[in-house]
């Protein structure tokens, strides 16, 4: 049983993929992560559980180092992380029978007694001042044998990002799809009322931890949007008492405005090669879509109607933007050529559907979709033109695909505050996140890796 | 500063009118106003609008001091009984062309926050071109759209939604 040494994100083995056990019944499960000193708590509640989700032990890490403990959980972190995406059901650390951190300490016999398909054990090593060593191991239970190991140095501030890291490899190996635990979300919150309102944008870990302050204003904040590198954010910022969109580096701060133009500044999105965002302007006297090239700061039109015409989002392949407009009569999603022409209907069931959010395969277009009085987040599934509607709130909102294109996180209301929520792409899992500070409103998912 | 004005005096605004030169109001337009100020309300039109070219903004008795305009679900019309006070606005600001104002677009919560953007700008540009139609100076107008971004009251009825459906006619300062 070996363990490679490797930095996070170089190359890995290809292990046989383990067969999955069946497991029926619907999962309810209430889990409660306690903060750090100075954190936001984050409460996961498992709204609608999965049939087909792979049962896995997660056993606690050992620890060898100058404190009582290590400074993180890592062996909580993977499993929550695991058990978010829905495809897995950990154990609950009170029914694992023993408590390996090396192979050598593995019977395999007890956790086959238990019905697991999967077992993780590791250990977190200090090496230094604030210096770690991670190493863990994935072990096929039926099979008795390891699968992946590898260990990893981090420091203090990294060792979440190393178990998240860790989290996208078993997940992998799993599941044959990249994971997404080790991302980030951008969201805003408000907090007070009136005169006393504020506005925050935030970056979090899309766990909900080590939320950053990006900006914080007494104007509203809307449309966080992240460029495919990851390394910026652009938003709309009403600090000067109109809409003006800003685009601000994540490590830095540092800022620059792009759009300010009389009227609407709108609805900023990213094209995938960083060169142009599209936007909305009304410079021309209603909400027309643009994309400007960010270099020279030079614009084209691409709707020219009495309608609105708003929200526009890039098509991975960069040819196209879909948009939400009204030219029909009441907000339905379109397309046209990022080169110009005439727009073609997207949506056809039901009287609203905007906001749209496209997967990163292209395939599906996630959308604010209201009937009788309730808007739901749905996907239009592109091939086959259906429509699934996968969430029951009434004012859902705001949906944004995860970078492997399996979750959607979404905005939702719970009770009087407003309140983060994701769902599987199938709508076979759903679950919430509330960051216990304040209305939390228009989550968007970061790409691939952490900045 | 808030005048207070007693009944004898709002009815004789029209004498006011009529003999105030430093308002700004026209002569030919007093004596249109004299005329038609008995003849009951004018829910409409241009004419009917110079009865209010003299009143104050502090004046509470004054239309002029309805500052919201409501909207029903998904629109932008102005609704009849709002029409008079759109009216008495675009009558002051034509007849106060130093006067600026910004026209503030809002929605209720409901739907997708750049659409709403969008809706909040169409009832404000709504409202701006009544006001031009009635003489006041594109240059005096700004209009702004928050959307659903600034609601006047929260929650999740219709109680509060319709409070939110307005836009706000804000007057830079006089």
């Amino acid at each position: 049983m070996s363990v490679k040494s490797l930095d996070p994100g170089i190359r890995r083995d290809d292990g046989e993929m383990i067969n999955q056990g069946l497991l029926k019944g619907i999962l309810l499960m209430v889990l409660l992560l306690v903060a750090r000193p100075g954190m936001t708590a984050l409460t996961i509640e498992i709204t609608k559980g999965m049939e087909g989700a792979i049962p896995i032990a997660v056993v606690p890490f050992g620890w060898s180092g100058a404190a009582a403990g290590a400074p993180e959980n890592i062996a909580a972190i993977i499993a929550s992380d695991l058990s978010r995406s829905g495809r897995f059901e950990p154990l609950a650390d009170r029914d694992l029978v023993s408590h390996p951190t090396e192979a050598s300490q593995v019977q395999f016999h007890n956790w086959r007694m238990l019905n697991v398909d999967n077992l993780v054990i590791g250990q977190v090593r200090e090496t230094g001042p604030q210096q770690y060593s991670i190493q863990f191991q994935l072990f096929d239970v039926f099979r008795t044998r390891q699968m992946i190991g590898y260990s990893f140095p981090a420091g203090k501030s990294e060792l979440r990002r190393v178990a998240h890291h860790i989290s996208d490899l078993i997940y992998e190996q799993l599941t044959g799809e990249k994971g997404a635990f080790n991302t980030q979300i951008a969201y805003i919150t408000t907090a007070g009322s009136g005169k006393k309102k504020s506005y925050t944008l935030l970056v979090a870990d899309s766990d909900g931890y080590n939320p950053q302050t990006i900006l914080t204003s007494s104007q509203p904040l809307m449309s966080p949007a992240w460029s495919s590198d990851g390394n910026q954010v652009a938003y709309v910022s009403f600090e000067k008492k109109t809409a003006e969109i800003y685009i601000q580096s994540v490590a830095t701060g540092t800022r620059r405005k792009v759009a300010s133009f009389p009227g609407i500044n709108g609805a900023p999105a990213w094209s995938p090669d960083g060169k142009r965002i599209a936007l909305t302007l009304s410079r021309d006297g209603n909400p027309e879509i643009y994309l400007m090239t960010l270099s020279s700061k030079s614009l084209k039109r691409l709707t020219n109607s009495p309608a609105i015409d708003t929200e526009p989002v890039w098509t991975p392949d960069g040819r196209s933007i879909v948009f939400t407009s009204d030219r029909g009569g009441s907000p339905q999603l379109y397309q046209v050529s990022a080169g110009g022409g005439s727009a073609k209907r997207l949506t056809f069931d039901g009287k609203y559907n905007a906001g749209a959010d496209i997967s990163p395969d292209g395939k599906k277009i996630a959308m604010v979709h209201g009937a009788n009085g309730a808007y739901r987040i749905a996907v239009l599934d592109r091939e086959t033109g259906l429509l699934r509607v996968l969430t029951d709130g009434k004012l859902d909102e705001s949906p944004s695909f995860s970078p492997n294109g399996s979750m959607i996180i979404y905005a939702t209301d719970a009770g009087n505050r407003g309140v983060l929520a994701a769902v599987s792409v199938d709508g076979r899992f759903r679950q919430r996140l509330s960051l216990q500070a304040g209305n939390v409103r228009e989550p968007v998912w970061s790409p691939f890796g952490r900045h | 500063m808030k005048f207070q004005l007693n009944r004898l005096l709002a009815l004789a605004l029209v004498a006011l009118l009529a003999g105030c030169s430093s308002t700004g109001s026209k002569t030919g337009d007093a004596a249109a106003v004299e005329d038609r100020s008995t003849d009951g309300v004018e829910t409409s039109g241009a004419a009917g609008a110079g009865s209010f070219a003299g009143a104050s903004l502090d004046d509470p008795n004054s239309p002029l001091a309805q500052r919201v305009i409501y909207f029903e679900y998904d629109s932008s019309e102005i609704s009849m009984g709002d029409q008079e006070t759109v009216a008495a606005h675009a009558s002051y600001l034509a007849s106060h062309p130093d006067q600026a104002v910004t026209l503030e677009g809002h929605t209720d919560e409901r739907g997708s926050r750049e659409y709403n953007i969008g809706l909040g700008d169409r009832r404000a540009q709504t409202v701006r071109r009544v006001f031009e139609l009635q003489g006041v100076s594109p240059q005096q107008i700004s209009t702004v759209s928050y959307g659903e971004e600034k609601p006047a009251a929260e929650g999740h009825s219709e109680a509060a939604w319709r409070l939110n459906r307005r836009v706000e006619i804000v007057y830079s300062a006089y």
